[in-house]
């Protein structure tokens, strides 16, 4: 065969040929080229975007609309101004809206319409594989974000405590997570991106609001507090406000973690399912 | 070592769509051996397509028995990858990503080393003639580039069973033949082809074997020209009348040849020898619009065994 001159046939086996099924880490690693050639592409755009972002909410509903609101400590969750209160919940906020936006179109578009994951599926890569691999990426991208968004913040005089916004950072992270690894799945079960449009209207849009990212869920009322603190928003801005304020009650912190984490869990079993029913044909 | 590339028994593909299941393959037999290029043959919605996917280990088996490479694909089904090269209809190139990258990304897929993958990039664009265009994006390609490029990707992991749906469909005949040239050098390097097509010249330029296949069966099995001699005549002669004429005057032709068939656009004579055939026509006083005659082709076979052309 080699003397044709053709960088061909031989059927040589390559590495990790022979293993049926690659362990979940191998599997994603092979991907690491893909999506890092994808992020030299548009990091600097992301970054851009996570420092204009925060910027003009913080102008818009930290500063001139805070200077309206006259309330302290008690009604503020511990915090000492507006804008500290709202800070944190807007960070929580931006993570679950850029974790949908990174797994609706996109991920319908690697299966629909550009058809990556096709090309992928047929290598040695399953599913879990491409999950992982995407799903990494969107990590990286909603820790990019609300790092840069809790940066902006710093100066504003938001933090309590030298530890309150890693740990912040990391409720930030942990619920955008959350809502990728369930998002990601619904995108894998929809045929039509008209769906989207409702996700956002109906789905985004309202938690946004109504999560307590603006104000104290108390304000809703006794059935409408509680109805907010069981959307998985509330978990996110809640931990993420107790980190920033330095003002923490550790079992409810408990519950949110353990709240976020088993959705990560189930979303991620979600998505692979998802992902490997509607690509088998 | 089994010499034995894919071997099914029974094979089956049903869709549960709704309350009626669809069944895409209704039970079929192959045995594809190293170093051979097999085709399957028919027109859209034969099954080609659903029992490649099968065999590329991407889509798990209704019923039957199915074996690529000696292992099953529901047990062994990234090992298999590993070792098979696929060429889809569609080509799922990356558009964002460059030529080059197309590859080398590829190949990492598979867990080639990075200078490995390097290196076998260049090799294979300059197989496929495309080294010039390492830098450009995917986009900024002609049809059959793209598809060329498919091919090249496909070569990345050297495997051992390259499987190709419908290769040139969309491609113009420069473009197609300059394809068909490649498919005909990785064959002769040794590489096992598999290929779909609705096109009867494709599957008698490049495979030394082949099935027809007709609503997810298996109609007829062989080699090319066996194919046709056993199933058509030496010649065909094809008689063009005006629209609508066709049917009415079959009858007043059927006993020039062995066999003949109204389409809506021609009749078809077959014969040993077409241009006797159109001579007693021109005696009996019957003036076509036009007239052909020629050897007879797998797109004959297909209507005969079938009813129907392969392109509808």
């Amino acid at each position: 065969m080699a003397s044709t001159g053709l960088p061909i046939g031989g059927g040589s086996t390559e590495p990790g040929s022979t293993a049926t099924g690659l362990r979940l880490l191998e599997g994603v690693g092979r991907q690491t080229d893909y999506w890092a050639t994808l992020w030299r592409r548009t990091w600097r755009g992301v970054v851009a975007s996570s420092f204009l972002t925060p910027f003009l909410y913080v102008l818009a509903m930290g500063v001139l609309l805070g200077g309206f609101v006259d309330a302290g400590a008690a009604t503020l969750e511990g915090a000492s101004s507006y804008l500290a209160f709202v800070a944190p919940g807007l960070i929580a906020a931006h993570a679950m809206q850029t974790a949908v936006a990174e797994t609706t179109y996109p991920v319908m578009g690697m299966i629909k319409w550009q058809r990556t994951y096709e090309g992928m599926l047929a290598t040695p890569l399953e599913p879990r594989h491409v999950v992982g691999a995407h799903l990494s990426s969107v990590v990286l991208h909603l820790a990019a974000t609300c790092a840069v968004y809790g940066l902006v913040m710093v100066p504003f005089g938001v933090y309590q405590s030298w530890w309150g916004p890693f740990a912040a950072f990391a409720s930030q992270v942990l619920v955008g997570v959350a809502f990728a690894t369930w998002v990601y799945g619904l995108s894998t079960r929809l045929h039509s991106e008209q769906a989207f449009g409702l996700i956002f209207r109906l789905g985004v849009f309202p938690l946004f609001l109504f999560s307590g990212a603006f104000f104290p869920v108390a304000n809703l009322g006794e059935v409408g507090a509680w109805l907010a603190r069981l959307t998985p928003l509330w978990h996110g801005v809640n931990l993420s406000r107790m980190f920033a304020l330095d003002n923490v009650t550790w079992w409810v912190a408990a519950v949110n973690t353990a709240v976020l984490v088993a959705l990560i869990v189930s979303g991620w079993f979600w998505s692979v399912s998802g992902l490997a029913k509607r690509m088998e044909r | 070592m089994t010499d034995s590339m894919i071997r099914a028994r029974g094979l089956r593909k049903t869709f549960d769509k709704g309350a009626s299941p669809f069944e895409a393959v209704r039970g079929i037999d192959l045995d594809v051996r190293k170093g051979e290029a097999f085709g399957f043959l028919g027109p859209n919605g034969a099954g080609k397509s659903s029992t490649m996917r099968m065999i590329a280990a991407v889509s798990p088996v209704s019923g039957g028995e199915l074996r690529i490479l000696g292992m099953d694909p529901a047990a062994d089904g990234p090992a298999i990858r590993a070792r098979l090269g696929v060429c889809p209809q569609e080509d799922n190139l990356d558009i964002e990503l460059s030529v080059f990258d197309n590859l080398y990304i590829y190949g990492r897929y598979f867990g080639l080393p990075r200078d490995v993958v390097r290196e076998r990039a260049r090799e294979l664009l300059d197989f496929v003639q495309l080294a010039e265009k390492a830098t450009a994006k995917v986009d900024e390609l002609s049809g059959g580039m793209k598809r060329r490029l498919s091919i090249a990707r496909s070569l990345v992991n050297r495997p051992e069973l390259l499987l190709l749906d419908e290769p040139t469909t969309g491609l113009d005949p420069q473009a197609r033949h300059l394809l068909w040239d490649q498919l005909f050098r990785l064959k002769q390097a040794g590489v096992t082809l598999v290929l779909t097509t609705h096109y009867m010249d494709e599957a008698e330029q490049l495979c030394d074997r082949l099935v027809v296949m007709d609503k997810g069966v298996i109609v007829a099995e062989g080699a090319p020209h066996d194919l046709i001699r056993e199933h058509s005549t030496r010649e065909v002669t094809e008689l063009r009348f005006g629209v609508g004429e066709h049917a009415a005057l079959a009858e007043k032709v059927t006993d020039l040849g062995e066999r003949v068939e109204a389409l809506p656009d021609r009749l078809l004579v077959y014969s040993a020898d077409g241009e006797e055939v159109l001579a007693k026509v021109h005696e009996r006083g019957l003036e076509p619009l036009a007239s052909l005659v020629r050897r007879s082709t797998l797109e004959d076979v297909f209507l005969h065994l079938t009813g129907r052309t392969l392109v509808d």
